[in-house]
């Protein structure tokens, strides 16, 4: 059985100037030890759905409406908070773009890491202070037993974002979520971060959800990718497939208006027309069909669901198998 | 050799160290950031040139410096080969109508309590371009339009738009004056993968409509590949390498432009399985305490002995090229 | 609803707002949700309104002495009474209020222009200019409050004018040293840096880009300033200072009736309302202002 089920997940938020459909009924499966690319701009709904899953959403004005998240056989959703409070740092691990706001400026990092593992394992303070040091040395921050004292704003963008590493992984966790982990730093920082985390999920064997807007990024390290647009799954493949197979309007979009070091493209970027799509408001239809230049009628009235064009590769789109072989045509 | 070319922007040996100080009635100097340290280049007119670099690699200090936002603490920058850093006053002002800026964030870059309208037509007025009312709207709706904006957006406020539409704001803003030249300030790092793709293309567009400069900065290299000329790679306020961009990114010799290189991820999986993935080891030096000789030896693979102690010159290797490096 | 405007490659759509949206419209439509600062609002309108305008149509003079109607409770005739002189004590309540909220009002603008020219220009400017002004804040901010308000009024002497003055000189550092804070952090924003860019000189920057941006915060400090300085004034009355009689403040009003206070308790309950429900309203409004300018909410993202 699969570590986590995603079933038609919704969350929408309830604001004053109307219902903003986040997340609006997205499915999937992630294996034990596989790492999924969540693929999405701004808007797309990538990161409420990993806190839906954390059940971390604000609310008010947020609230899961629906769906099912199934992890190692439960529900998180049904669970009550103090069960979920158990899963949370321990079965369940996330990191977060900004290290600096999640790590607590007054504490010591030492503090902070153990703390999660005294509460989740038991462990008493000079167990949990000895895993701390060597969890520091997995992750590339060596004189473990000296800077356990220290505080975030000794460290470095990269030292603290692999200290927040450190903590998510203390309880070893099954699961890690990654929100934009390497959105904030430097290239080289970046490369180094990301094999650290594709290490630890290979050695540990740790799930690994790693949401970017970076499809480089997606296509180094992850297994499988869920494209996603105005909260819904637009387009679903295992990595290789995606980029030279792609069946979706988005993600041929995506693909191509992406510069690239080792391509030149001569003039303009081929563009995805207008702006990213309104969430409020009611939807008919297909969500991309604003900016989409293979729709046809049937697009603006039924929404297309997600389905298997070949195997293991799913698409939301009326049009998928022409638009693959245009694609492929012009490629 | 070089038939016509036309320099725009000369910079020589530019160096901008920002003094650290402590205390609050007197204060008392701490140690200085090394942001800027020893920087030449040359633009060409209608080139664009992209200057590359992660934190602290002083690109966006460079940029500054050209736009006379900062006073360097040495070096001489030519522009238009009048002494950029000699003017003041009046002429200087004047000088100003010729060099623009496009900055990073569309949410900051715009005055929140102006009309769109007004942020764009300020320049106009400061500089006199226009003589009445009519002229006025007629100029900014002409703006508008150039960049892809509804002239009749000209009442609303910056925060009724979207970050693409405030980017080309932003960019009609650095229209007005009419300039030969524009620093664009990390442009399209805020903006989404679609909207970037937009931008640039508006970018290009208006830069042979109006035969415009540019000096391109951004971390982004695959962005900065597509736009730029030639390109010029930044490490702690130095030049490390320094090439048309064809010659850069397909052949690059300096170590750390390499290994730039290989950090970034491109979007084909069955490419990235076959690429070298050593990622460089350490963290990026405080520009307060670069290391000593060349500052990129604590992290080179290639370092020896001696690039501890030699800070390597720019050397120019013919065709364009120039590479900052003793092993090369 | 969303319109597309051009054909073709530089397709741009418009997301076109329900309602245009100027920065003050945004404000007051996040105020009107706070009832109290509404209520406040509508209650410091209609005082002011009353102090100016009702006083006209009244059958007596504030210092209309009738010594054989003294102490009387209230009536038709007098509602709220007559005070220990057989004055109206409703008349020498609204002939206060014009006095009081004069100063609260005088003080609060004038310490606020005062206290805004003086922070952005230094702010602005910074190095000696900023330090010497903020070590003058310092100063004047260590002083004893009390102290030197009674200090300065024996100097200045007494009258309207000379209290409004001694008050403005006490409060505008408060409102140098915000606005001076609040120009250090729009200095450094982008726009302030594109405006440096192009030429715009330094004056237009300030009087275009730097004191429009400060001003919520100002105007908030301006409304708080406005109910301390209706309280300094009752202080001072209280003191013997302030307001000479018989012009009537709630201040000195409060004072000359204290003496009074167990024989005819309204004569202090009066003023003392009033005074309190100014305060308050003004604290109120305040309060709304501040969340109904707050910045983070008006980037509207």
């Amino acid at each position: 059985m699969s570590l986590l089920q995603v079933k038609n997940l919704a969350t929408y938020f309830f604001t004053p100037a109307g219902v903003v459909r986040a997340v609006d009924g997205i499915s999937y499966d992630l294996e034990e030890g596989e790492i999924m690319g969540l693929v999405g701009e701004s808007g797309s709904g990538k990161s409420v759905s990993a806190l839906s899953i954390m059940r971390l959403v604000p609310e008010p004005p947020g609230r899961i409406v629906a769906g099912e998240v199934i992890f190692q056989g439960k529900d998180l959703l049904r669970l009550s908070g103090e069960e979920m409070r158990l899963i949370r740092g321990r079965a369940i691990g996330m990191i977060f773009q900004e290290p600096s706001t999640f790590l607590n400026p007054v504490l010591t990092i030492g503090r902070q890491i153990t703390e999660a593992m005294e509460l989740h394992l038991g462990l008493d303070r000079k167990a949990s202070r000895a895993r701390a040091i060597e969890l520091l040395e997995r992750v590339g921050i060596p004189d473990g037993e000296s800077r356990l004292s220290d505080y975030p704003h000794q460290f470095s963008g990269g030292q603290r974002q692999r200290i927040m590493i450190a903590g998510a992984l203390s309880c070893r966790p099954k699961l890690l979520l990654a929100d934009e982990p390497t959105t904030a730093l430097d290239v080289t920082i970046q490369a180094q971060i990301l094999e650290l985390i594709k290490d630890l999920s290979r050695e540990f064997g740790i799930s690994v959800i790693l949401i970017t807007h970076n499809l480089g990024i997606v296509a180094r390290y992850a297994d499988r990718v869920n494209v996603m647009y105005g909260g819904e799954i637009v387009e679903s493949a295992a990595a290789p497939e995606i980029y030279r197979k792609p069946w979706h309007p988005y993600t041929v979009g995506l693909l191509e208006a992406v510069p690239r070091v080792d391509r030149q493209v001569e003039g303009e970027l081929r563009t995805i027309e207008g702006q990213p799509a309104d969430l409020r408001g009611e939807k008919t239809g297909c969500t991309f069909r604003p900016r989409c230049s293979y729709a046809v009628a049937r697009c603006a009235i039924e929404r297309p669901p997600l389905q298997e064009i070949t195997v293991h590769h799913a698409s939301a789109c009326w049009e998928s198998e022409r638009v693959g072989k245009v694609v492929r045509g012009e490629a | 050799m070089e038939t016509g070319r036309s320099v725009l922007l000369d910079v020589r040996n530019l160096k901008m160290h920002y003094p650290v100080t402590r205390g609050v009635v007197f204060e008392r100097r701490k140690g200085e950031v090394k942001a800027v340290e020893n920087v030449s280049l040359t633009i060409d007119r209608g080139e664009v040139l992209g200057l590359v670099g992660e934190t602290g690699s002083g690109k966006t200090t460079v940029g500054r410096c050209i736009l006379r936002l900062e006073q360097p603490t040495a070096g001489e920058i030519y522009f238009d080969e009048r002494n950029l850093l000699a003017l003041e006053g009046r002429e200087l002002r004047k000088i100003r109508k010729q060099m623009q800026v496009v900055f990073q964030d569309p949410y900051s870059s715009l005055d929140p309590r102006m009309s769109i309208g007004n942020i764009v037509g300020e320049l106009l007025v400061v500089h006199k371009e226009i003589s009445n009312k009519k002229q006025y709207r007629e100029r900014v709706a002409e703006l508008f339009s150039a960049v892809g904006l509804d002239p009749g957006l000209f009442d609303r406020y910056p925060h009724e738009l979207s970050g693409g539409q405030r980017q080309r704001v932003g960019i009609a803003r650095a229209l007005a004056p009419r300039p030969s030249f524009i620093v664009c300030d990390e442009p399209v790092s805020a903006l989404d993968v679609s909207i970037q793709a937009q931008i640039l293309n508006l970018l290009m567009k208006l830069k042979k409509q109006y035969a415009l400069t540019y000096l391109f900065i951004a971390h982004d290299l695959a962005v900065v590949k597509h736009m730029s000329d030639r390109t010029a790679v930044m490490y702690l306020g130095r030049i490390m390498e320094m090439a048309p961009k064809k010659e850069l990114y397909e052949n690059p010799l300096h170590p750390y432009t390499q290994a730039l290189l290989a950090a970034v991820p491109i979007p084909d999986p069955v490419l990235e399985a076959k690429r070298e993935r050593t990622p460089l080891k350490g963290e990026i030096p405080s520009p307060m305490h670069p290391p000593s000789g060349c500052v990129f030896h604590t992290r080179c693979p290639m370092a020896i002995e001696e690039c501890k102690r030699v800070v390597p010159d720019l050397r120019d290797l013919g065709n364009g090229r120039s590479v900052a490096c003793i092993r090369v | 609803m969303q319109e597309t405007l051009f054909e073709g490659p530089e397709l741009v759509r418009v997301a076109m707002a329900a309602r245009s949206t100027g920065y003050w419209a945004q404000v007051w439509r996040r105020f009107r949700r706070h009832h109290l600062a509404i209520a406040s609002l509508y209650f410091l309108l209609a005082l002011i309104v009353s102090v100016a305008v009702v006083p006209q149509f009244l059958p007596y003079e504030y210092d209309q002495v009738s010594l054989q109607e003294r102490f009387l409770p209230p009536s038709w005739r007098h509602p709220f009474g007559t005070d220990e002189l057989g004055r109206d004590v409703f008349t020498r309540a609204l002939h206060g209020g014009r006095v009081s909220l004069a100063v609260g009002f005088s003080v609060a603008l004038s310490s606020m222009l005062l206290g805004a020219i003086a922070g952005c220009a230094t702010g602005y400017i910074g190095g000696a200019a900023d330090n010497l002004m903020m070590r003058v804040v310092d100063i004047a901010q260590s002083l004893p409050r009390i102290a030197v308000l009674l200090v300065l009024s024996k100097v200045f002497g007494g009258g309207m004018f000379n209290l409004i003055m001694v008050l403005v000189l006490l409060e505008w550092t408060d409102v140098a040293r915000l606005a001076r804070g609040v120009v250090l952090g729009i200095k450094v924003q982008p726009y302030v840096d594109a405006a440096r860019a192009g030429g715009v000189s330094g004056m237009r920057i300030l009087g275009r880009h730097l004191l429009p941006n400060s001003m919520a915060p100002l105007i908030v400090s301006a409304t708080l300033d406005a109910g301390r300085a209706i309280r300094a004034e009752t202080t001072l009355s209280f003191l013997g200072l302030g307001i000479p009689p018989p012009l009537s403040s709630w201040g000195n009003l409060l004072t000359n009736a204290s003496a009074y206070y167990f024989t005819a308790p309204l004569l202090v309950f009066i003023p003392g309302l009033f005074i309190f429900a100014t305060l308050l309203s003004f604290n109120l409004l305040g309060d709304g202002l501040r969340d109904a300018m707050d910045p983070r909410l008006a980037e509207g993202k």
